[in-house]
């Protein structure tokens, strides 16, 4: 594993793989959606709205699993200082704010038919607005320090206040939740899922993530490649003073 | 001989009261903030009682970080950041230290001026005595993680409102039982005691872990 964190086996490593996990991301999309909206049934409540899901959770998964593959870059980063998590580290932001984005979007979209209203101050939803808010400073946050060894320490700092902080934050915005509201539309279990519906869901998680993989190795690489162009530049630029 | 660190909280205290008004100006900012929302919401003084807690502590929340952009900037500015490096006492401690010394500057005086204040928007004495309970408690967490934001943002030119919107989520908790405590104290279905300790607990928290990831932070500024 050490010897692909070297950039410049990653970026071969990464050309090799993204044609693959590209097809394979785009077919595992594409048969998911089809059992989405054709193969599996509506909802006998719901009715076709419930197609939404297949969409909003692996959604709502990914937000979650993205903000994992920050931390882990995050301690890359501060503890063996390799640029490649810091790459990895910048490259994930922006995903997993875009992820946690649909999820709000298409939570609002079926909460409009279901609860009659496009936005409830409930536990989940704030706390997937929080995740998403942290998202959008991680990134001002990158935006803004314009060395990118610095600018990595700093992100990587606060992702991990933030890893610590969110179950705290996601534990109080339940407490404040249930204090406001008694839970009524939101029923955690619920009815079981019928396997008929069960398998697009998980096929579009699997093929969700694959797509967040293609997507990342790309981004990664830019990332790499943007930061040889800056050195180059500042190289040229010194050339140019001579 | 004085220790460092006390000399360090003299210094800092009397940096507060002589630069930038001191405490007043934080106090008049507070005053500012909990004036304007009757403006905003109508003079109806039985909406003013009931929300009140809740006004006092977005007041005090806005109060305590946005005046707080500025608790490393001068330092490193100036250089004396680089000399408290250099020093023997451990970054971790220095930053423990600059905090106790702005909580004490400025958000002891909103914690003192609050039941004041309280009295304008209508509340009774239960909720005045647990809200300024409340703020006593919480304000010690919103000061420490501003620290990580300031510490941040200590190397740029326009770092405030970068800080507080990378602050601000992490201190929604403190804000959640900050205010249920507050208006637990004036009746309701919980105890006061239960948000109170869960509250003194975030504030321990922060005490204990946002010194050293300010100092991890103002670090990587440094090199």
């Amino acid at each position: 594993m050490w010897k692909y964190a070297n950039p410049a086996n990653f970026l071969r490593l990464a050309n090799a793989l993204i044609p693959w996990t590209g097809a394979l991301a785009v077919a595992l999309l594409a048969f998911g959606l089809w059992g989405a909206f054709f193969s599996s049934p509506a909802d006998y409540q719901q009715g076709e709205t419930v197609r939404i899901m297949y969409i909003h959770v692996p959604a709502a998964w990914l937000s979650m699993f993205c903000y994992g593959v920050m931390c882990l870059s995050a301690l890359g980063t501060l503890v063996w200082r390799h640029p490649l998590a810091d790459a990895a580290q910048k490259a994930a932001a922006p995903l997993g704010a875009a992820f946690t984005f649909i999820c709000l979007v298409t939570g609002s979209l079926w909460g409009k038919p279901m609860w009659g209203t496009w936005w409830v101050w409930d536990a989940r939803l704030t706390s997937v607005l929080v995740l998403f808010i942290i998202y959008l400073g991680l990134i001002a946050l990158w935006q803004t320090i314009e060395e990118p060894p610095k600018a990595a320490r700093a992100a990587a700092i606060l992702t991990l206040v933030g890893a610590v902080n969110l179950p705290i934050i996601k534990f109080s915005v339940d407490w404040w939740s249930t204090l406001h509201q008694p839970a009524s539309v939101f029923r955690l279990g619920g009815p079981t899922i019928h396997p008929s519906m069960l398998w697009p869901l998980l096929v579009m998680a699997l093929g969700f993530t694959i797509l967040f993989f293609t997507l990342h190795m790309m981004s990664t690489r830019n990332e790499i490649l943007r930061r040889r162009l800056r050195r180059l530049s500042i190289l040229a630029a010194q050339e140019d003073a001579r | 001989m004085k220790s460092p660190l006390a000399a360090l909280l003299l210094r800092e205290l009397r940096l507060a009261r002589r630069i930038g008004g001191g405490a007043a100006i934080g106090v008049v900012f507070f005053l500012i903030l909990v004036t304007i929302v009757p403006f905003a919401i109508g003079p109806d003084l039985n909406l003013l009682s009931r929300i009140g807690p809740a006004i006092l502590w977005i007041a005090a929340l806005l109060a305590t970080l946005l005046g707080q952009d500025r608790l490393f900037q001068s330092d490193h500015e100036d250089g004396s950041l680089d000399l408290l490096r250099l020093s023997d006492a451990p970054l971790e401690l220095i930053v423990a230290i600059k905090c106790i010394a702005h909580w004490i500057a400025t958000c002891l005086p909103l914690v003192v001026a609050a039941p004041f204040f309280g009295l304008m928007l209508a509340m009774d004495a239960t909720a005045l005595a647990g809200t300024t309970a409340t703020l006593l408690v919480g304000t010690p967490a919103l000061t420490f993680l501003g620290a990580i934001g300031a510490a941040l943002t200590a190397s740029m030119r326009r770092g405030g409102l970068l800080s507080a919107i990378l602050i601000l989520p992490m201190a929604i908790p403190v804000l959640i039982f900050g205010v249920s405590a507050a208006s637990a104290a004036s009746g309701g279905t919980i105890p006061f005691a239960t948000p109170l300790l869960v509250l003194a607990g975030l504030s321990l928290a922060a005490m204990a872990l946002a010194p050293f990831a300010a100092a991890a932070a103002l670090r990587g500024m440094g090199d």
